[in-house]
């Protein structure tokens, strides 16, 4: 007869197996039992957020930098709800997270108790699975398959519901490993063949006007994902571009790199994505703001899609060769197919491409990249490019919240490895950042973080200071102030008659006087000409920073696909804003 | 839409949309049903008519049959997004016009009406496989098993007879010959 322990005591037995060393929670009535064992449990460090989001967001921050899955501890009612947002980004964007809330007492389900909601009701579109724990003696089991569930597969969050009387009730420990053996994500366990393999190869050596398309698959499948893209970007000498996720799998500052693609992607890169006759997308899922005008989408060419979710494939685009796989094993088979033939591939080849690479030049020319500096106030894109260049020889880490200065830190902030980059892509989540950056900080010591901010983001979680200071977490809030909700404004200026409808933030806080009242520092920069010292001063210190960067109020995105065009007609500056017709408004 | 200032794309040419029955083999467990119901809600999807029971006791596996309708893309996301969810075991789809594959649907129909009139309807329902479940002197119960719209026009005829109430299930479905769906 195995000891009978409690259900909370049964939850840290799974937590201590499953090599949990960090769990981001809030206490509440409905998680007592667990937080009371917390003390009998060395190895796991609770780290006590100010809200659930936060604490959800955290521990996106530390799955993501850290390549392992994140737990969440929070209550009953609103404990649960406050952690919704935080599950849906997760699951938008592929984090693996395990939440563990606490219910009501079994008896009082559904009498509309203190604190009771249909946790298991809500969260059930934005979790991969999520358990109603009845029975004490499902505990183990239902713990170990959420794990396995939340890091097989496409990863994303599960949810473990324990109501309060089973957290005090005794029963069986077990560690269960392999419960989804025959089910990975999608169930469909493929074993790549060489027919497939030799298709993909076929369709490489047959195109004139390549391009690789990689997201956030790549960085999911782990660092070694990176790795063999590298080697297979240099052994085919074709050109690169990466949506917002994947961003850091392949070395921004390669030449063979075009940049970031989308709505605010290079123009290099989604001309080529355009007029290109072989897209190779590896690990992304032809997101709407990648695509633009589906109907309009790259035209001309065949396409390949690496996928590990079965439903990625075909859901937005038609593909010519679909592949379920994880990236790590396609590319590795792939190599090494490749390799076997093609020994000479690159210099036989780059006759070949030659003209899509004087093509791709001639795009690179219009730099469109390029802003307007000034020398009296802050660019915003000049703030993140010295950011970039005064942290670019540190193994930097950054997070940012949603809006201009995402897509700024985006195109200007040039990433040279995985797990790098933590950022809120499907969801759009203001507020993500600055949790983040707690949890990368915690899975990464020693390491600078840096969560490019906007201050209206930044203030929907500004409380994760408190956390910050309490667990002594350098983390550098490196805000973008313009006083606006600037992606808001930007599209109120080109779209709606510069109607700006409450997108100004009138009755901002002072973010210096907020920092010092958190007990962490506070910076303000106003002139480019003080800029540099002031970054120089805030990596240096070795406390929280809220970093107040005072931008041009009125600066625009740019480039930027226009609502309801393709690829290839971009905006790549304030000259052409004008030539938004009535008819392109729609897409934005 | 000219003028629509939204943020998303303007939607495209819809394809041709098919009638499908998707058949599901599920875990029966609690809020299983919603989490299939709630997948065809959530992204957009048509239930037109669902049925649902255990068919394994010992492993408590139950089979659900959603009849559909969608674009050829739609159906295959349908499929694909059920498969992915855990307790779900296999996916099965055809068309509504195969011609290898069984339909029934099982109707329960109240009827006021005197002996006479009830010999007169029994005649009507004669090709669907009529029982009467339940007989008094001014009504009945009578039960049939046909395809959906042929109780559609059923229900149509029998309500000039003092038809009251109608109880319906949704189609469930199975193939001809000796194989099973895979």
């Amino acid at each position: 007869m195995p000891k009978l322990i409690s259900g909370a005591e049964i939850v840290f037995k799974a937590l201590e197996d499953q090599k949990v060393e960090y769990i981001f929670g809030y206490p509440g009535g409905a998680v007592l039992p667990i937080y009371d064992e917390l003390k009998n449990h060395k190895s796991v460090k609770h780290i006590l957020a100010r809200h659930e989001q936060g604490a959800g967001h955290a521990a996106e921050g530390y799955a993501r930098s850290s390549g392992k899955p994140g737990v969440l501890l929070v209550t009953s009612g609103p404990g649960a709800t406050n952690a919704v947002t935080a599950l849906t980004d997760a699951y938008m964007d592929s984090v693996p997270l395990v939440c563990i809330s606490g219910q009501v007492p079994t008896h009082l389900i559904g009498t509309d108790a203190f604190q009771e909601c249909d946790t298991t009701g809500i969260t059930r579109p934005c979790t991969k699975h999520n358990w109603l724990v009845k029975d004490v003696n499902d505990l183990s089991k239902i713990l170990h398959l959420a794990f396995e569930v939340a890091t097989t597969g496409r990863p994303g969050p599960v949810l473990v519901d324990i109501p309060k009387d089973i957290q005090f009730k005794k029963g069986k420990y077990k560690f269960f490993k392999n419960l989804l053996k025959k089910k990975l994500n999608g169930k469909i366990k493929n074993k790549l063949s060489n027919t497939e393999l030799d298709k993909f190869i076929n369709l490489i050596k047959k195109s004139s006007k390549p391009i690789f398309y990689t997201g956030g698959g790549v960085i999911n499948s782990g660092p070694e994902a990176s790795k063999y893209l590298r080697e297979l970007i240099s052994l085919t000498g074709f050109p690169i571009t990466s949506t917002l996720q994947g961003l850091g799998a392949y070395p921004g500052d390669d030449p063979q790199f075009l940049g970031m693609l989308g709505m605010h992607g290079t123009y290099e890169a989604n001309n080529a994505m355009h007029d290109c006759d072989l897209m190779i997308n590896i690990g992304a899922r032809f997101d709407d703001r990648i695509t633009g005008k589906v109907d309009e989408f790259s035209p001309d060419s065949k396409k390949i899609h690496v996928d590990i979710d079965p439903s990625s494939i075909g859901k937005n685009i038609k593909v010519d060769l679909a592949i379920v796989s994880d990236v790590t094993e396609l590319l590795k088979k792939l190599i090494k197919r490749f390799k076997e033939k093609n020994n000479n591939f690159l210099a036989s080849n780059k006759q070949k491409t030659a003209k899509w690479w004087e093509q791709i030049d001639k795009w690179r020319e219009k730099k469109s990249l390029n802003f307007i500096n000034s020398e009296k106030i802050i660019k915003p894109q000049y703030a993140v490019q010295r950011l970039y260049e005064l942290t670019k020889n540190k193994d930097t880490f950054i997070t940012t919240e949603v809006g201009q200065h995402q897509m700024w830190a985006a195109q200007h902030y040039k990433f040279d490895k995985p797990n790098r980059w933590m950022t809120s892509g499907g969801l759009g989540t203001m507020g993500y950042g600055l949790p983040a950056a707690i949890g990368v900080q915690i899975a990464n010591p020693g390491k600078l973080v840096v969560d490019i901010a906007g201050e209206a983001s930044v203030l929907m979680t500004m409380q994760e200071m408190s956390t910050a200071v309490q667990y002594r977490l350098p983390i550098k809030i490196f805000i973008l102030n313009n006083e606006y909700m600037g992606m808001v404004r930007q599209w109120q200026e080109l779209l709606h008659e510069k109607n700006y409808s409450e997108s100004y933030t009138a009755a901002l806080p002072d973010f210096v006087k907020l920092a010092e009242s958190y007990g962490c520092i506070g910076i303000r920069a106003k002139t480019p000409n003080e800029l540099d010292a002031k970054i120089k001063e805030m990596i240096d210190i070795q406390k929280p920073v809220i970093f107040d960067c005072v931008v041009d109020k009125a600066e625009n995105c740019f480039p930027m696909i226009p609502s309801g065009k393709p690829h290839n007609q971009m905006i790549l500056g304030p000259e052409e804003e004008e030539e938004i017709s009535d008819e392109g408004k729609i897409l934005v | 839409m000219g003028n629509s200032k939204s943020a998303y794309s303007i939607p495209g040419k819809l394809g041709k949309t098919e009638r499908h029955i998707i058949v599901i083999w599920v875990d029966n467990e609690a809020g299983v049903l919603a989490r299939i119901a709630g997948l065809f809600s959530g992204r957009g999807y048509n239930i037109e008519s669902l049925a649902v029971a255990e068919v394994d006791k010992k492993k408590h596996i139950s089979r659900i049959t959603i009849v559909t309708e969608g674009t050829p893309q739609v159906i295959e996301q349908i499929k694909l997004q059920l498969t992915k969810l855990v307790p779900v075991h296999k996916v099965a789809d055809f068309k509504r016009n195969d011609k290898n594959i069984l339909f029934r649907e099982l109707a329960l129909f109240k009827i006021l009406a005197n002996s006479k009139k009830q010999e007169k309807i029994k005649k009507i329902c004669k090709k669907f496989n009529p029982i009467i479940l339940d007989k008094s002197k001014k009504s009945f119960v009578i039960q049939v098993t046909a395809l959906r719209a042929e109780i559609d026009k059923l229900t149509l005829d029998l309500k000039r007879l003092g038809l009251i109430s109608t109880s319906r299930t949704g189609a469930v479905a199975m193939t001809k010959g000796a194989q099973i769906f895979n």
